[in-house]
């Protein structure tokens, strides 16, 4: 008969009081687990968004506005910069460190989802989770000369109720209660599948159609909405005759040249190069583009990095820190439990010491059961808290994209079990030392 | 096989005075022998008990069981020599409540360098006419059997000694016959000597060798 089994009869025997300490302590290391778990999910889903470019290049302001905007269409829309700009980093000065740069256009939203207008390179060039291709779940990116074909997020698809042949008009804005509808209509042409990035929340129209957006509107009425968003001020009246023109023929030459007072919200760029001249140009270019007075530079991840530890890192600690808290406290539950059931217990104890038991091995058996109970109660707190994740997971996908379940473990998680040895020995060593100075010879005589 | 010599022993008082409980000049145990300690309630059986299984030091005096000193022996040495050499038979049986009977046969081998021998404790509880009960826990079991199974647990290391402290004081009279044969017999069929306390004389007749504690304690001969 080994001490475990001892300690674990002991434990059936006050099976009401033990059942209770362990479930306290279940529910700990269940709050424990799901704060961990949900806190990996919301990293992955804020680092997702932003892979695959170096660079968010956007107007001069804060770098986080500017990474919110563009990567989790996020926060109010950022004043734009000039197409012309743009250029700079396909045929100009920033040209040979760079491999692709891709334009977004942002202002409008369809059902509180955001458009964007782009080029069909974003879908080819853009990575997610650690270089995956964005795939379409229905038919296929919208072309160059197709100003008014659209591709829709996966999420976006499915609540608006969007497919492939499906038209929409963008609306005036991005406040989710919504504003002026445009008469322009975009038509889908795909729907992304599931990326568990924001892309999955967002409608991506031809960056030509998206310059349109306002060009009937305004050939009947040269008022100005009252509160246009950058982008379409970027077309400025003076823009609206040229495409007035492409409108009439067909919405076909659109997409080749562009007015000089066109504007666009954010530049994603890909420096070119190994992953180390990357590093290097990504410095360079970045600095260069700072130093001037038109745009700015934000390296993605840096800025997600820090808003991460700064904001969602620190609610974390405290979450984690209120959850490990309960655990000390479920912790403590147990010490109360087993000192209170002592002074029963002392003539069982002092039964074990009169048939040869030492003062180590009933100490031991005292620490055993607290041990046995706080790791019981555990791994109750494990399975309750993944099972928990797993039924949250639906919403979990809903929200973030990010697909969690039952198996969805945090490296971290690996200490709960030493940790909870740590406690539980901590915890047991006030009844152990109770049960260690037990005189034998009175508790004996007293039973009598 | 058991010796005292010069044992005192006494306890403080709450007051602060000190009561002398014991004081033993001589007393001797052959191997295997059989005999019967009696005395008035309160004159020091129960100590004198616990003295010899080391559960209680002395204040001064020597004693050797089986060829060895526990006077001598630090307090885990005296616990696992207690294990090894001596069984304990108590007045209220205490086996433990969460534990079966075999279980607590079981337990008191755990105390001991070697492995808990499962055949020697069934063996046992089949000795002591519980073979149909060892997986009951004490509280289904009667009186007589729970002083049984306590029988068999003081038997279960292949004891030297066995002390019974009023085995047969919580038993109800029909069964007090049966555990008195029953620590005989084993004790002689394991060659075991007995030290049986009891203040009960139907008890002690039935033993060839009866000591008066008061006799040759000379705290309880004092006037």
């Amino acid at each position: 008969m080994s001490l475990w089994k001892v300690a674990w009869r002991s434990i059936q025997q006050r099976a009401l009081a033990s059942t209770l300490t362990a479930v306290s302590m279940a529910l700990g290391v269940s709050l424990v687990v799901a704060v961990l778990v949900i806190y990996g999910v919301v990293y992955q889903s804020f680092h997702r968004g932003s892979e695959g470019y170096d660079l968010i290049v956007g107007a001069k302001g804060s770098n986080e506005q500017l990474v919110l905007n563009t990567v989790y269409y996020l926060s109010q829309p950022i004043e734009n910069i000039p197409y012309s700009y743009y250029e700079e980093f396909t045929e100009g000065r920033f040209a040979p460190d760079v491999e692709a740069a891709i334009p977004v256009c942002m202002g409008h939203s369809y059902q509180g989802f955001r458009v964007v207008g782009t080029v069909p390179e974003m879908f080819e060039k853009l990575t997610y989770l650690g270089g995956r291709k964005y795939q379409f779940a229905e038919g296929g990116n919208f072309k160059s000369d197709n100003a008014f074909g659209a591709v829709v997020g996966a999420t976006a698809a499915r609540e608006a109720g969007l497919k492939v042949g499906s038209t929409f008009q963008a609306v005036h804005g991005v406040a989710e209660e919504g504003g002026i509808v445009h008469k322009q209509t975009f038509k889908v042409v795909g729907v992304l599948a599931p990326t568990g990035t924001p892309n999955d929340r967002a409608l991506f129209v031809n960056m030509e159609g998206f310059y349109q957006i306002h060009q009937g509107e305004h050939a009947r009425d040269e008022a100005s909405p009252p509160s246009e968003p950058a982008a379409e001020q970027a077309q400025g009246h003076n823009a609206e005759a040229a495409d007035h023109k492409a409108e009439a023929a067909g919405h076909n030459a659109a997409a080749e040249g562009h007015d000089e007072h066109q504007q666009i919200t954010a530049i994603l760029v890909f420096i070119a190069g190994d992953e180390f001249q990357r590093v290097k140009r990504t410095e360079v270019v970045s600095k260069q583009i700072n130093e001037g007075t038109v745009a700015q530079a934000a390296a993605p991840y840096r800025v997600i990095a820090e808003l991460f530890e700064g904001v969602i890192g620190k609610i974390e600690g405290i979450l984690l820190f209120m959850a490990v808290l309960i655990v000390v406290v479920a912790g403590m539950g147990i010490m109360v439990s087993i000192y209170n059931s002592m002074s029963e217990r002392r003539h069982e104890i002092a039964i074990m010491r009169a048939l040869g038991a030492s003062r180590l091995t009933v100490m031991a058996i005292i620490l055993l059961e607290s041990i046995l109970l706080s790791l019981g109660g555990g791994l109750l707190g494990l399975l309750l808290g993944h099972g928990l994740v797993g039924l949250l997971s639906p919403i979990i996908v809903e929200q973030t994209g990010v697909a969690t379940g039952l198996l969805q473990f945090q490296t971290i998680e690996l200490i709960l079990i030493p940790g909870l040895m740590v406690l539980a020995s901590a915890v047991g060593y006030l009844p152990a030392l109770a049960a260690y100075r037990t005189d034998v010879a009175r508790s004996l005589t007293a039973a009598q | 096989m058991l010796h005292l010599k010069d044992v005192k022993k006494a306890f403080r008082q709450p007051d602060g005075a000190v009561l002398p409980i014991l004081d033993i000049p001589q007393f001797h145990v052959a191997a295997a022998e059989r005999m019967v300690l009696v005395g008035r309630s309160g004159c020091g059986k129960t100590t004198l008990l616990h003295i010899i299984a080391g559960i209680s030091r002395p204040d001064s005096g020597r004693v050797r069981v089986d060829d060895w000193e526990i006077t001598l022996m630090n307090e885990a040495e005296c616990d696992r020599f207690r294990a090894e050499r001596i069984g304990y038979v108590f007045q209220t049986f205490n086996l433990l409540a969460g534990f079966t009977a075999l279980e607590n046969v079981l337990l008191a081998m755990r105390f001991t360098r070697g492995r808990p021998d499962k055949v020697r404790a069934r063996q046992l509880l089949k000795r002591v006419g519980l073979q149909h009960r060892v997986h009951h826990r004490p509280a289904m079991l009667s009186v007589g059997e729970q002083q049984r199974v306590a029988v068999a647990r003081a038997l279960a290391n292949k004891p030297k000694l066995v002390l019974a402290d009023e085995p047969t004081a919580n038993v109800d009279a029909g069964h007090q016959q049966q555990i008195l044969d029953l620590l005989r017999e084993t004790c002689g069929e394991e060659r075991v000597a007995l030290v049986l306390v009891t203040h009960t004389a139907e008890v002690a007749q039935q033993f060839p060798r009866v000591d008066h504690l008061e006799q040759f304690n000379r705290v309880s001969a004092s006037p």
